[in-house]
This record gives C-alpha cells, structure tokens and sequence, in this order.
C-alpha cells in the first residue's frame, strides 16, 4: 500500500483525554497552519466530562478552502490508551498513525496499510523536564514539535506561535519551547522523508481570521450595545457569556472602574429570560445565551414577549437533543421550538448566522431587529459554529452605522401628541405600534403592560373583535418582519431548473463542497443558504424555480423543511430532506453519499460507483 | 366590587410636598370580591406612595398572576405597570432594575405565585437584594381557581369547604431573613395604620424590602378555622412593638428619650424609631429576628411589624459594581467601541 502523498489536504486528528491541556496544544498545530497561509479547520469533539474521558481534535487542512469538516482520518495522534485500538482501525487505508513510543504497541497491532510513527512522548518529557506538573501539558507539545518535523513545518513558526500565547507570562514560553524542540529533533531524526503528507506555505487566507462563533456573539452583543444580560450555564452557550464578560472589561469600564452592563447570572433559564424581558421592556438592550433545554424552559416567557410585544434578543447554541441529549455534540434541532416556541399562536424571527463574521453581524443587527419589531428574535448557532475556531472574513464595524432603537417615543416626542396615543395603535401600517418607556413623563405615555388580551389602550378585554384585531395586526408585523430581517444568499449555476439546494448555519462550509462535487458530476445545482425566518420572497421564489430541492439539515426530522412546508403552503413532495444528525460536526464525505443517494433516487443524478473518497477538487 | 367612584373630591384636600393629590396614586376600579384584604392593601399603597411624594411616573409596579398580581391596575395608575407572568415577577423587577436603577420598583405577588411557582425566583430575588419593594398579599389560598390551599396555608387550618391542610407551612419572612433581604416586615391588610408606615419604611429602603401582609380571602378562606381570616389574625397576631418612620425631608422632632427606642436610618437618610419591649430582640440582628419569629410561632401568635432591618445592605448594582448611570440612558456613544479595536481583534484572531 502506498502511503497518501499530498501537499496541503489532509486530516489530522488528535486523540487524547479531555482535561490533559491537550486542546490547546493541538489548536496551536490549527493556528500555526492558518499563519501559514492555508486554510484549516479545528474540531473539538469533546465529551460532557471535566476530566479523563477521551476527546478528539480533528484538523483538517486544506488549500482550496474547503473548511467544514471532511470525515475520515490521513494521520491520527494517539495518545490516549483507553481508544488506541480504535484509533489505529480509523486510519484511512496508506495514512499514518503516530503514538507514544513510551510503551510498545500491543502485538496485534499490524496493519501493513499504515505508515506507524513511535515518537517517545512521555519518556522525552521525563528525561528533560523536572517540573512533574508541567510533564502531563509539554507530552502534548512534544507531539506538536514532532508533527511540525513530519509535515515539514519551519519550527520558527511554532516558536513564534509560543510566544505569542504566553506574552503574558514568558516563563512558561520556555520549558513548552523546550518541549516543543524535542519532538521536532526526535521526529527529524527517526523519521525523514517518512511522512508524505506536507503543509506549504499560501497566500490562502487573506485577510481572514479563525475565531468562534461565540467569541464573535460576545463581541456583537458588545458593539451592538447590550447592557443587561440574564443567564444561566448551560453548554454550548456558556462562552458566550464569559467572553461577554470579558470584553465588559475591555470596552465597558468607566474611570470609577463601574461597569456599562449587568451581567446577572440568574437561578435558571426562566429567570435569565424574565431578566431580559424586563430589561428592554425598561429600555436597556438585553440578551441571553442558552441551549435546547434553555429554550424549553424560556418558552413561556418567549409568548409574553410576543404578545406584550417587548424586545428580547435569546441566542440558542443548539447541541443534540432531545431532552439533555448529547450536550458536548452539535444538531440544528431547535428550529421547530425556537419558530414557534410558548403556546397560543406565537412565531419569532430567526438569524442563522454561517460562519464567525456572520454571528458578529447578526448578534449586532438583532439588537436593532427586536427593538424595531418589539419582539423577540432568536440567533440560532450551534455547537460546532459556536465552540469550533472557523475560518472567517474579518469582523468589521461601519462607523456610519447607527442603532435603531425603533418606535419610542420620548418625553418630547409626547409632548407634541396631538391625538391620543394607544400602546398598540397601529399608526404607520406596518404592525408596529409606539412605546414608551417608564418614568418618561409625569403626565403620559404610561400603559399597562400585560400578557393578558388587551386593546389599542392596553386595557384588559375578552371582546372578541378586539382580540382578532389584535392577533390580525401581529400578522401584519410578521410580514414586516420578514422585508426587515437578512435576505436568503443565492448561488445559480445555471439555468437549469432540475435541483435546488437548501442549507443554512454550520452546515454551509461542507454544503458548498458537497454541491462543488454534485456539480463536478455534471449536475446543475442552484442553491440558497437561509438566513432568517420569517421567510421572503426570495425564498419562495427559489423553490417554485426548480423541480426539486434538497433541504440540508442537521436533525433527524428535517425541520426547517418542515418549516418551509408550512409556512408557504408547499407540497411536501417537492422538498426532499438531507439529514445528518450524528451529534458530530457534519463531514462532506457523509453528505456526499446521502446527496448522491438522494438525488439518484429522484432521477436527478446517475448512481455513482464509489466517488466520495477524495477531494471534489 | 364598585363599579363606579365618585370624581368628586373634597376642595380642602391638600396635596402632598410634591404637589400630587392622592387621587394621581390611585388606579382603576378594583374587581376583587367585596371586602378582599388586597383592596385594602392597595389603599395602604396609594397612601404610602402619596404620604412619600413619590412622582407616580418614576414608580414601576409589577406582578406575577393571581388575585394579588391583579391589583396593580388598581393603584399607581400613573406610573408604569407590568402584570408578567405566573411566579415571574421577580426575574421582571431584576431586568427592569439592571436598565435602569434611577426609578422605583413595587412588586406585588400572592402566596401562590410567591411560595409555589415563583418561590425560586422569589429565593434568588432576596439573595441578589435586588432594591425594590416586593409585597405578598397572603391569603393561604388560590383565590382565583377557588381555594385550593397555597403553600404559606399553616398546618392544620381549615378551609371553607372544610379541608384541612396537611402540610407544613411556608414562612416567607424567615426566608427572606435567610436569603439576605434588608429589611422584612409582616403586616395584616386589616391594620392600616401598622401597614402604610411600614409600606414607606419599605420604599424608603436600599435593597430588598419584603413584606408579608395577611390579607384574608372573604370568598374561600375567611372561616373562623383559617388561621388566615380577619377573626383569626385579630386574634392571634402581636405587633413587635410600634414604630415611627421619618422620611428623610422631614425634621425630626419627636424627643425620644426612652431607652426602649432603637433608631435605624436607612440609605436614603430616613430613620426608623422602633419601640422595642425592654426585653425584645435586636432586628438588626438576623439570629435574634428569626429566633423572635419562631418564638411567637411556637406560642401560635403571628408577629407583626418590621422583622427585620439591614441599614447597610448592598443591592444587586452595588455587588455588581455597575455604572451610576442608568443603563438605558446610555448612548451608542457610550456603548460602541466603534470600528478601530476590532482590528486589534482580528489581530489576535490571526
């Protein structure tokens, strides 16, 4: 078997124990990658444990920047012996598996389709470091020097990398530096010219940067100007709320050392919502992060908001459900409890940000769409995209840009009422009616708030009449709503009207590779990543163009083709349903069989013989 | 129930210091049963608030659901209200108090929505010493789905029906002793002039007042066997002494030269006179203030008055270490870090 010979695309991964410091250790691998122009995508596929159960980081790299994740392993570290034989099965046929030589292999392990690389981690850290505590963190390092070697990697990058992520405290710069060389000598000396799998330096990346999607969350609740945050821990969400934190101390401090913003971490998700809800019902911006569980809890809070028409911003980093599910895994199945979350007739805008740049933007810009619409709106990421580094556009901030605070009037703007104001007095048309915020005005623009039926005044009804009139001119907003929110970012091919492709969040990386490769196979593909919900036209549009389209989703029930059924009154036979919901992040390759097999069976491409085990490229 | 209210009002009622007469404190017709304890409440809030001079717009009132979280539309009605949802109350006060710590906060909840749905938000509220005043109107029961018992029902009272509740009883005020509330005070809804001056006492205060105030459900729980019915508080209930509380404008005249007299100012300046019993607790002491509780309890007497009384709590803003500004007058100026950090941002991402 001849070992796999390529130059910038391949998948490393690197087993170990979770809570051994090794995630860091091998994002240092990613991030060395990413400064050498090629682009590269983490995956930590972690357990719902603190310590010692077994973690995986995928890296896959890949210079014609297909980012998602692609299944299937080139060149496996193993350092955790409590999976090893499993380990060493998953190596694609001519890839490499590199282990700690400390200890022998057991016997049986002797597959010849695999190029075996011993590298004594454990031994090498024991012989140069004294500092026992530090041994456990510098064994992952010494990996890290040794893949440098085999990949042929400049050793100066790693170094470079080193002192960057301990400028703060140089001293521990060293001993990993040290570390860091002993793998790299061991592996050039052992074994040259043994690994022919290699990084080059590109120009691939331009300007972009690796960051998650929760790092870029807390920043768009900072520069969209959130002020009161409601929470409770719960994963994948929790990051969201410490890097809020943390950036409060960077951009939010006055010089008494106060802070711009309450970050109450609340008893549960009920509370956290109630806090946001409160908060903005008082005029402050407010938001929360959470997960399935969350939302389930938030749910009835959620139909007040609607129906008292308060703003809330809820972002739902969706992990595997149902119930407490896997909650270190990744699925987009809150679509159907998020669109139509409490009881009675409620629906809520949706955002599904794709990539980093995009949660950014979307946490910012919902600020400005649930006070324009004085309702909640719900972000919706999920594990992968919110706890996975991901290769982005840079964040940016248009200085012209300017909240919209929406329909409030002020003191003044009361003033000048010539006739009587109603809290939920549709003046303009759109649905949207004024409000008012407390302690405004001695005299007006006081109401009653209330999740009870109420009139144009706020005033507690049963009549029938006013109660439709009501539910009606809600209506009217949502359709508001829907010329507001992010339109759908479509991708024709060609005229060819056969096959549409629909995806959304953090299925688009593999989603675009997945259509690059039906394409290749001589099949036209439009496709159209969804954005928001209320749906537009524009989506409409798209799929009464073409015969069949393919949904693609990352859940069991295909639940945005659900959605899509019954908000446009579609046939259900035109909406064909593509799932991948393994709790894992979704891989090109999985989705590639399922396309093919989807699609075959629909006429729409001929059955292939065996093409999803390489690079569509 | 009324269904109307006379428009008229006496020429020579005066207003108070800052000009509002006690008609801008009062709110729409109640539709309560006759004789519900809660009317009474709102009265004595609507005295409290205009005894005080409080601008009614800068008053929030909020609310859970149930008979209790039904009255603010019967008081304040020219203050901004918001009737949330069952048990919720609190997590609403904490929201609306986090954007904006300039105004006044005035929750009123029931037994149920308090000491069943909403006893965690209720827990934690007093834990967080959010700065409002949060007012139960105890009855022991669920007044609007007819007279299920609540859990702040004592054991062994006696319903209408004839029911006797078999389980243990909450007591709130304990409670909020525990959880760290500054001040507590338990009251009856048939002694007005204990509750209006405990009312502003509980405005006046920084951080979280909690009153307790038995208000007797006329329609399902005002049997002679309640222990919540007028006949039965009347009898059973001790004042822990009378108190005086002098608003922070006022001068202070009185001459208190009894030994007996403990004086407490609160945050704002206002102090408190409490005629204690020579031999009574301390309730600025938290030990001495439940001991105090259980003592009576275990006696069968309900104690009422201010229970207990931190003049030096912390609020949730003081813990949380917030800007002085309220949060919602804050500009995009003032929150935005605008576009040039991000590129330091991006540089670390990098």
């Amino acid at each position: 078997m001849k070992p796999l010979n390529r130059i910038n695309d391949f998948v490393v991964s690197f087993a170990t124990i979770n809570g051994s410091g090794s995630a860091s250790a091998n994002n240092l691998f990613a991030r060395v990658v990413f400064r050498m122009g090629v682009p590269v995508s983490p995956k930590n596929i972690f357990p719902s444990n603190i310590q010692g159960l077994p973690t995986w980081y995928e890296v896959r790299v890949n210079e014609n920047g297909y980012v998602g994740r692609r299944g299937d392993v080139d060149l496996m570290v193993a350092v955790n012996g409590q999976t090893l034989r499993r380990d060493y099965d998953s190596v694609v046929s001519g890839g490499y598996f590199v282990y700690d030589s400390s200890r022998p292999l057991p016997e049986d392990f002797q597959r010849e389709d695999v190029v075996t690389i011993g590298i004594p981690m454990t031994r090498l850290v024991t012989e140069a470091i004294d500092n026992t505590k530090m041994r456990p963190l510098l064994r992952n390092i010494v990996y890290v020097g040794g893949l440098a070697a085999l990949l042929d990697m400049e050793l100066d990058l790693f170094v470079d990398a080193l002192h960057r992520q301990y400028q703060k405290n140089e001293r521990l710069a060293e001993p990993n530096i040290r570390a860091l060389e002993l793998g790299y000598a061991y592996a050039r000396k052992q074994y040259p010219d043994t690994c022919q799998l290699k990084v080059q330096p590109r120009d691939r990346i331009g300007d972009g940067i690796m960051m998650d999607g929760n790092t870029a969350m807390a920043l768009g609740a900072i520069y969209g100007g959130a002020t009161v945050v409601g929470w409770y821990p719960i994963t994948p969400s929790t990051s969201i709320i410490e890097a809020f934190g943390n950036y409060t101390q960077e951009f939010r401090l006055e010089e008494s050392g106060h802070c711009k913003a309450a970050i109450v971490q609340a008893e549960d998700e009920l509370a956290a919502i109630g806090i946001v809800i409160g908060a903005a019902w008082n005029g402050a911006r407010a938001f929360t992060a959470t997960s399935g569980p969350g939302i389930s809890l938030m749910a009835e809070f959620l139909g007040l908001a609607y129906f008292a028409e308060i703003p809330a911003v809820v972002i739902d980093v969706q992990r595997a459900g149902p119930s407490t599910g896997m909650p270190t895994r990744t699925q987009q199945s809150d679509i159907l409890a998020c669109a139509y979350a409490s009881h009675g007739d409620t629906k809520h805008p949706l955002l599904f940000p794709g990539d980093p740049r995009e949660c950014f933007e979307m946490t910012a810009a919902a600020f400005d769409y649930a006070d324009r619409l004085q309702t909640p709106v719900i972000v919706m990421s999920d594990l992968d995209l919110g706890m996975n580094d991901h290769f982005s556009p840079p964040l940016s901030w248009d200085p012209e840009r300017r909240y919209d605070r929406g329909k409030v009037l002020d003191a003044r703007a009361l003033d000048a009422l010539t006739e009587r104001w109603g809290r939920y007095r549709d003046i303009d048309g759109d649905g949207i009616c004024f409000r008012t915020y407390p302690g405004t005005h001695p005299e007006k623009g006081v109401y009653f708030t209330r999740g009870t039926s109420h009139d144009e005044y706020s005033a507690y009804t049963e009549d029938s009449a006013t109660y439709i009139r009501n539910m009606e001119r809600l209506l009217k907003k949502w359709e508001t709503a829907a010329k507001l929110l992010p339109k759908p970012e479509i991708t024709l091919a060609g005229e060819d009207p056969r096959l549409g492709v629909i995806f959304y969040g953090s299925t688009t990386p593999v989603a675009h590779e997945v259509i690059d490769h039906i394409q290749q196979r001589g099949c036209t593909v439009n496709s159209m990543r969804i954005r928001a919900f209320p749906f537009q036209e524009e989506v409409w549009d798209f799929i009464r163009a073409h015969d069949h389209v393919v949904v693609i989703e990352q859940n069991r029930d295909g639940q945005m083709r659900t959605l899509l059924i019954n908000e446009g009154d579609l046939s259900p036979q035109k909406l064909l349903s593509v799932v991948r919901y393994d709790g894992l992040p979704v891989t090109s390759r999985q989705l590639i069989t399922a396309m093919e097999k989807t699609l075959a069976a629909h006429g729409l491409l001929v059955p292939a013989t065996s093409t999803a085990t390489g690079d569509p490229s | 129930m009324t269904f109307f209210r006379p428009s008229f009002r006496h020429p020579d009622l005066q207003p108070n210091a800052a000009g509002f007469h006690r008609r801008d404190y009062e709110g729409g017709i109640s539709t309560l049963c006759a004789g519900c304890g809660h009317d009474s409440i709102c009265n004595a809030i609507i005295d409290a608030c205009f005894e005080l001079a409080l601008p009614p717009h800068r008053i929030a009132k909020l609310s859970g659901i149930g008979c209790s979280s039904k009255t603010p539309a019967y008081f304040l009605g020219r203050s901004h209200g918001f009737n949330s949802v069952h048990g919720r109350m609190p997590s609403i006060a904490t929201g609306a108090n986090m954007a904006n710590r300039d105004l006044i906060y005035l929750g009123v909840s029931g037994d149920g929505d308090t000491a069943s749905i909403g006893m965690g938000q209720f827990v934690h509220a007093a834990r967080r010493n959010l700065n409002m005043t949060y007012i139960v109107m105890n009855n022991g029961c669920y007044g609007l789905t007819k007279g299920q018992f609540s859990a702040t029902a004592d054991k062994g009272s006696r319903s209408k029906q004839g029911n006797v509740n078999l389980l243990e009883s909450i007591d709130l005020c304990e409670l909020a002793i525990q959880l760290g509330a500054g001040f507590v005070a338990r009251s009856f809804s048939g002694d007005k002039a204990q509750l209006v001056p405990l009312i502003k006492a509980g405005l006046s205060h920084h951080g979280l007042s909690f009153i307790d105030v038995i208000s007797p459900c006329v329609t399902f729980n005002n049997n002679p066997e309640s222990t919540k019915s007028y006949h039965w508080v009347r009898e059973h209930s001790e004042a822990t002494g009378t108190f005086d509380f002098v608003p922070f404008r006022q001068t202070i005249t009185a001459d208190y030269a009894d030994d007996t007299v403990q004086e407490v100012e609160l945050h704002d300046g206002s102090v408190i006179y409490l005629h204690k019993h020579p031999d009574g607790p301390d309730i600025t002491d938290r030990r001495q203030a439940i001991d105090n509780l259980e003592d009576h309890k275990a006696q069968g007497v309900i104690i009422t008055g201010v229970l207990y009384l931190n003049p030096d709590s912390r609020d949730t803003h003081d813990i949380l270490n917030t800007s002085k500004r309220p949060l919602n007058s804050l500009t995009e100026a003032d929150l935005c870090p605008g576009a040039a950090p991000l590129e330091a941002v991006n540089a670390a991402h990098r």
